[in-house]
């Protein structure tokens, strides 16, 4: 290290950027525009894919239980209870709970308008939910006609929670049904839902009186502490019949975020967002990079004269496409942060910088930066020292 | 690190009996119908230390015949013996090698826009191998008092005169140690006295290094600094005077 620092030169490239401050100031205004572009894009879809899951991250569950019918938390088919029932024969099985999921139609009290909500049925009695704070107010289920509303659903479905705090008592219909809200939940919104409400069995079964007998549309299994969850799912699978599929709780929040990844076009549109920053970035680095190698060439030409290596003229640009990647970087890396908290308090919309997307973008801004430069490095073949005389 | 001697071979080549050697040199722009020949059987021979100056009208070749010399252009006729290398069938990397040791001075002075006077200086000796960071910078320095611009050292080029560029750029030639000089008419941008400073001051550090040097000019107030004067025309040499011996 020593010896390097002793062997080292004059830094041309870091010279030849920041002599030229305006310059500079373009193309890191450029790389950094392009890198938060790519920050929101991919932040949106990322949140936008996370938010699909907000409820599925909260059940207590190690293994779920689903139809094969089902393809989406907005299109869940029913499967035999009897098969919940059956995986309890499993030794690694400690407790079961069958829930009912549909979308229904609530009424809002105050404007008597409609909207879908997604409707979860349990016994009071089983865990639902890892959050403890749950249970306590399950109990108030078990009356018939009871709901817990989400707190965090949005504001078309009505002052529920305002009204509730400040004491009323709030009704309402669900499916052409009275429901009184025995309290409140906070679960927060997702892709298919813009609401949720829990409701026993009881109620369930009330409002939805076609439900087939015995059919529930999702099983929660908790397994014992240290037991191997996907080995335990794979040897469920292999056990029951083909009319459930065993997932374990990783895989039902995969599967819900596969369906809004490959059924929608929400991957596709912002992962197309990034690109065009991506391409505007190529873009600017380039012209800054090739005008600079233009605007240089004699110098260049000089230096090769002067008995430089062509290779160590071509170290220089690609180490100004270096220096432009890591002082382009920063600034977007802490715009993304500041708009993801925007977006965050705007939306509710779960994006948040993390390790990969952050490693991504400076990824694709290196290699925009290097791409861009090893363009640029062909305008040094112009260089010709025997021109300079 | 390990230190890159590569071109240290040439040094410790024996000492060639000339810094420069033309023979039956022939040089042609052009291909096909439009060939045209600027350099015809040229012989030259310059000795270590030499000051030899070339003249002639412009067009005539000499500029062709510094970047022949330079190892800037490949040879096509005729052999180039520069520091006891032979240039004619040279490949890219060894005329590379071969121009750290010739120093050059341009017309236009040349000098890195970006880089301060210092900087601009240290390009040349960081050319030098095995020698750390500061000394390299030293010697810079040393080199800048060595023409005059002590004073100078953070300045960048455009806040320098013209004749403060050149002796800048003199000063870079020099700091590679070079043991060949090539200069095409460093004057020209200049005002006669200082044309004639800086001229001095070329041939005066030349010397002190043993370097020898071939300067094309077209200024004739500055030919009585030549040990030789070489006249050129047509792509011909003739050999003029021995002027100052």
């Amino acid at each position: 290290m020593a010896a390097r620092w002793r062997a080292r030169r004059i830094p041309l490239a870091w010279l030849l950027l920041t002599r030229q401050p305006v310059r500079l100031a373009v193309a890191l205004a450029g790389i950094s525009f392009a890198g938060i572009l790519m920050f929101m894009q991919l932040g949106f879809r990322d949140g936008l894919f996370d938010a699909s899951v907000t409820i599925h991250r909260l059940f207590d569950a190690d293994l779920v239980l689903i139809s094969p019918r089902s393809t989406s938390s907005v299109s869940m088919a029913g499967f035999p209870r009897r098969r919940l029932v059956q995986a309890m024969a499993a030794p690694e099985v400690e407790g079961i709970t069958p829930v009912h999921w549909t979308l229904l139609l609530w009424r809002n009290p105050e404007t008597r308008a409609t909207r879908s909500v997604l409707a979860l049925g349990f016994e009071p009695g089983d865990p639902l939910f890892t959050d403890p704070s749950l249970a306590p107010k399950a109990r108030l289920l078990s009356q018939k006609g009871r709901v817990l509303f989400d707190e965090q659903s949005r504001p078309e479905f009505g002052p529920v929670a305002a009204w509730f705090k400040a004491g009323r008592t709030v009704e309402s219909e669900i499916a052409g049904k009275r429901v009184r809200v025995a309290g409140l939940v906070g679960l927060g919104t997702s892709f298919g839902a813009d609401g949720n409400l829990l409701t026993s069995s009881e109620t369930f079964l009330e409002l939805l009186p076609n439900t087939p007998p015995g059919s529930i549309e999702v099983g929660l299994v908790r397994l014992r502490p240290g037991s191997d969850a996907a080995a335990v799912a794979r040897r469920l699978q292999g056990q029951l019949p083909s009319d459930v599929t065993v997932l374990t709780k990783d895989g039902f929040i995969a599967f819900e975020q596969n369906y809004w990844r490959t059924s929608t076009s929400i991957g596709f549109i912002f992962s197309l967002g990034a690109a065009m920053g991506f391409v505007v970035g190529c873009v600017i680095v380039y012209q800054v990079l090739y005008s600079d190698v233009s605007d240089h060439l004699p110098e260049y030409a000089t230096l090769m004269a002067m008995g430089y290596r062509l290779s160590s003229l071509l170290g220089v640009v690609a180490r100004e496409g270096l220096l432009l990647a890591a002082f382009g970087y920063l600034p977007a890396y802490a715009a993304g942060q500041g708009l993801y908290w925007l977006v965050r308090s705007a939306t509710q919309l779960p994006v948040a910088m993390n390790a990969t997307r952050a490693f991504t973008v400076l990824t694709m801004i290196l290699v925009m930066c290097m791409a861009s430069a090893a363009l640029a490095m062909r305008r040094l073949a112009d260089a010709d020292p025997a021109e300079i005389f | 690190m390990p230190i890159r001697l590569k071109s240290s071979e040439l040094m410790s080549a024996a000492a060639p009996r000339h810094a420069i050697a033309l023979q039956g040199l022939n040089h042609w722009y052009g291909k096909g119908d439009t060939r045209r020949q600027v350099l015809q059987g040229i012989d030259l021979a310059v000795a270590p230390g030499e000051v030899v100056l070339l003249t002639g009208p412009s067009g005539c070749g000499k500029t062709t015949l510094l970047t022949l010399v330079g190892a800037l252009r490949q040879v096509q006729e005729g052999s180039v013996q520069v520091l006891g290398r032979q240039l004619a069938g040279a490949s890219q990397g060894q005329r590379q090698q071969l121009r750290r040791s010739i120093g050059m001075i341009f017309q236009g002075h040349n000098l890195l826009r970006c880089l301060t006077a210092e900087q601009n200086v240290q390009m040349g000796s960081d050319l030098l191998p095995g020698l750390a960071y500061r000394a390299r910078r030293d010697q810079a320095r040393e080199w800048l008092r060595a023409v005059g611009l002590g004073d100078e050292l953070h300045k960048l080029p455009h806040d320098l005169s013209g004749g403060q560029k050149q002796r800048v750029a003199i000063a870079r030639a020099l700091a590679a140690h070079p043991r060949l000089l090539l200069a095409d008419e460093p004057t020209a941008a200049l005002d006669s006295r200082t044309g004639r400073e800086v001229v001095e001051l070329l041939q005066r550090l030349a010397r002190d290094q043993g370097c020898a040097v071939l300067m094309v000019t077209h200024d004739p107030r500055i030919l009585d600094i030549a040990d030789r004067l070489v006249r050129m025309e047509d792509g011909r040499l003739k050999a003029l005077t021995t002027a100052v011996q």
